[in-house]
């Protein structure tokens, strides 16, 4: 219950941070738009080959804004001493860490939201399996949480943790990448039984770095 | 009775630097206490091994009877720290901080909103964002944090910085109330009449060890031997690189 409780109050002050400032919908919502928009222009001579590389650039600009995403989730936990005030609170580390996984969820859900109907917008494409499209997004997204939060917080007390989080971040989240497109792929083309490996594998990895994380958050809380 | 903070040639290192060099201190429950020395004295750095977040490597330390060589982190909801930093969020308002950090120390709603109106901060600046407040104002807030969730030890860095005639007076007054509730009190300051007339004892750390102290008045006899200790010309090793070891302190109660 403890765990429970310490992980909803860290998602809602996420949130609330996120009501306060906007930097999602301001800032990296428009970015990922913007990733798609010039994926767009540079591949528009042939509709064709933007149309088959759909499932790809989503994910390319998913992951490019997941990285701003991650940045402000965790910048504002290494601002004036705040990572410090975790440590004293008594809040359970693994609480804090399936908090912060939860709030970042949420804002990449959104963006996908949003990248999904850009997509469908800009390429002239759209999905032919919603089932296993919100299933793909579902699954990737509590991954790429995961993992996000594991090296966010590694990186949080770090000077260097604007450039470095990327080069931690990026190799890991590869298998991602690779299933979720393939997934998306099968979506769109109505394949879906391939698609339903490539999500399982997508499940597979988030469970795994959710386990991960819910042990090893305090001994990165300590380090950071 | 247990003293509430002991501590026995605790050495404590920053990196490979000496921060403490073998502090001797005895705080006992009621007592408000007054840490004073140079810069770089290890001042900052005693309250951090305090709050267990600055592990002993030496001797032996305890605090609130937890032993600080074995489980640090389990005096750590037990005590408040108010440090350099404010320890809150910029985006959030004063009222969100507030009840968030009071929620995360498991004390309820009224007390946030007690502590608040203590410090001055339940009318329109509640829901000011903590980014526009002045550092007076911040400092009040995290007052407020602390006083909310009613911490055993309270560990003050330099509480009277930053704030006005009035704020140095409401400071003044949360120490003895603390007291007066069956908390305990140790606390830096660099303003010595101030401190002097709120502190029951005074305890002068230089060159990272306790400096001897006549029994009497509490004035430091000998300075602690040089090349033990860190430089107090040097720059302040608590608060100089706050990326590499972060040690100066939050509020966190």
């Amino acid at each position: 219950m403890t765990l429970a409780r310490d992980a909803v109050l860290v998602l809602e002050k996420d949130m609330r941070l996120e009501l306060r400032s906007r930097v999602i919908v301001s800032q990296v919502m428009p970015f990922g738009l913007l990733v798609l928009i010039l994926f767009a222009f540079a591949l528009d001579p042939d509709r064709r080959i933007l149309g088959e590389a759909t499932p790809g650039l989503f994910w390319l600009a998913v992951l490019f804004s997941t990285l701003l995403a991650l940045q402000r989730s965790f910048a504002v936990e290494a601002a004036d001493g705040v990572t410090d005030g975790l440590r004293l609170s008594g809040l359970d580390p693994a609480g804090i860490f399936l908090g912060k996984a939860a709030g970042i969820a949420v804002h990449l859900l959104a963006l996908e939201v949003v990248l999904i109907v850009g997509a469908t917008l800009f390429y002239g494409t759209a999905p032919e399996g919603p089932l296993l499209l919100i299933a793909t997004c579902l699954a990737a997204t509590a991954g790429l949480a995961a993992v996000g939060s594991i090296y966010g917080i590694l990186s949080a007390g770090m000077r260097v943790r604007d450039t470095l989080l990327p080069l931690l971040v990026l190799p890991v989240v590869s298998p991602v990448l690779i299933s979720a497109t393939q997934a998306f792929g099968a979506a769109y083309e109505q394949s879906s039984g391939t698609g339903w490996r490539w999500f399982g594998l997508l499940a597979v990895f988030a469970v795994l770095y959710l386990v991960i994380g819910i042990f090893a958050f305090e001994t990165l809380l300590e380090e950071s | 009775m247990e003293p509430v903070v002991s501590f026995r040639e605790a050495v404590c290192l920053l990196g490979r630097f000496p921060a403490l060099a073998g502090v001797d201190l005895d705080v006992g429950a009621g007592e408000i206490v007054l840490l004073q020395g140079p810069n770089g004295a290890g001042k900052t750095t005693v309250l951090r091994a305090c709050a267990g977040l600055v592990p002993v490597v030496e001797g032996s330390a305890s605090v609130l009877g937890v032993d600080l060589r074995t489980d640090p982190k389990a005096v750590r909801h037990r005590v408040g720290l108010l440090g350099h930093h404010s320890g809150l969020y910029d985006d959030l308002t004063v009222a969100d901080n507030v009840s968030f950090w009071t929620r995360a120390g498991r004390a309820g709603a009224s007390d946030a909103r007690a502590a608040m109106a203590r410090l001055g901060l339940d009318g329109r600046l509640a829901d000011v964002p903590v980014a526009r407040l002045s550092a007076g104002q911040r400092r009040r807030t995290s007052l407020a944090v602390m006083v909310a969730r009613r911490p055993e030890l309270w560990l003050l860095d330099e509480p009277h910085a930053a704030l006005d005639q009035d704020g140095r007076d409401v400071v003044d007054g949360l120490m003895v109330e603390a007291v007066a509730s069956g908390a305990t009190v140790v606390f830096v300051s660099h303003e010595p009449d101030r401190a002097a007339a709120v502190a029951h004892r005074t305890v002068t750390i230089a060159g990272g060890m306790t400096a001897a102290q006549d029994p009497r008045s509490g004035a430091p006899v000998a300075s602690a031997p040089d090349g033990d200790g860190p430089d107090p010309d040097l720059p302040d090793p608590d608060v100089s690189d706050p990326d590499v070891s972060d040690p100066v302190g939050e509020v966190v109660a």
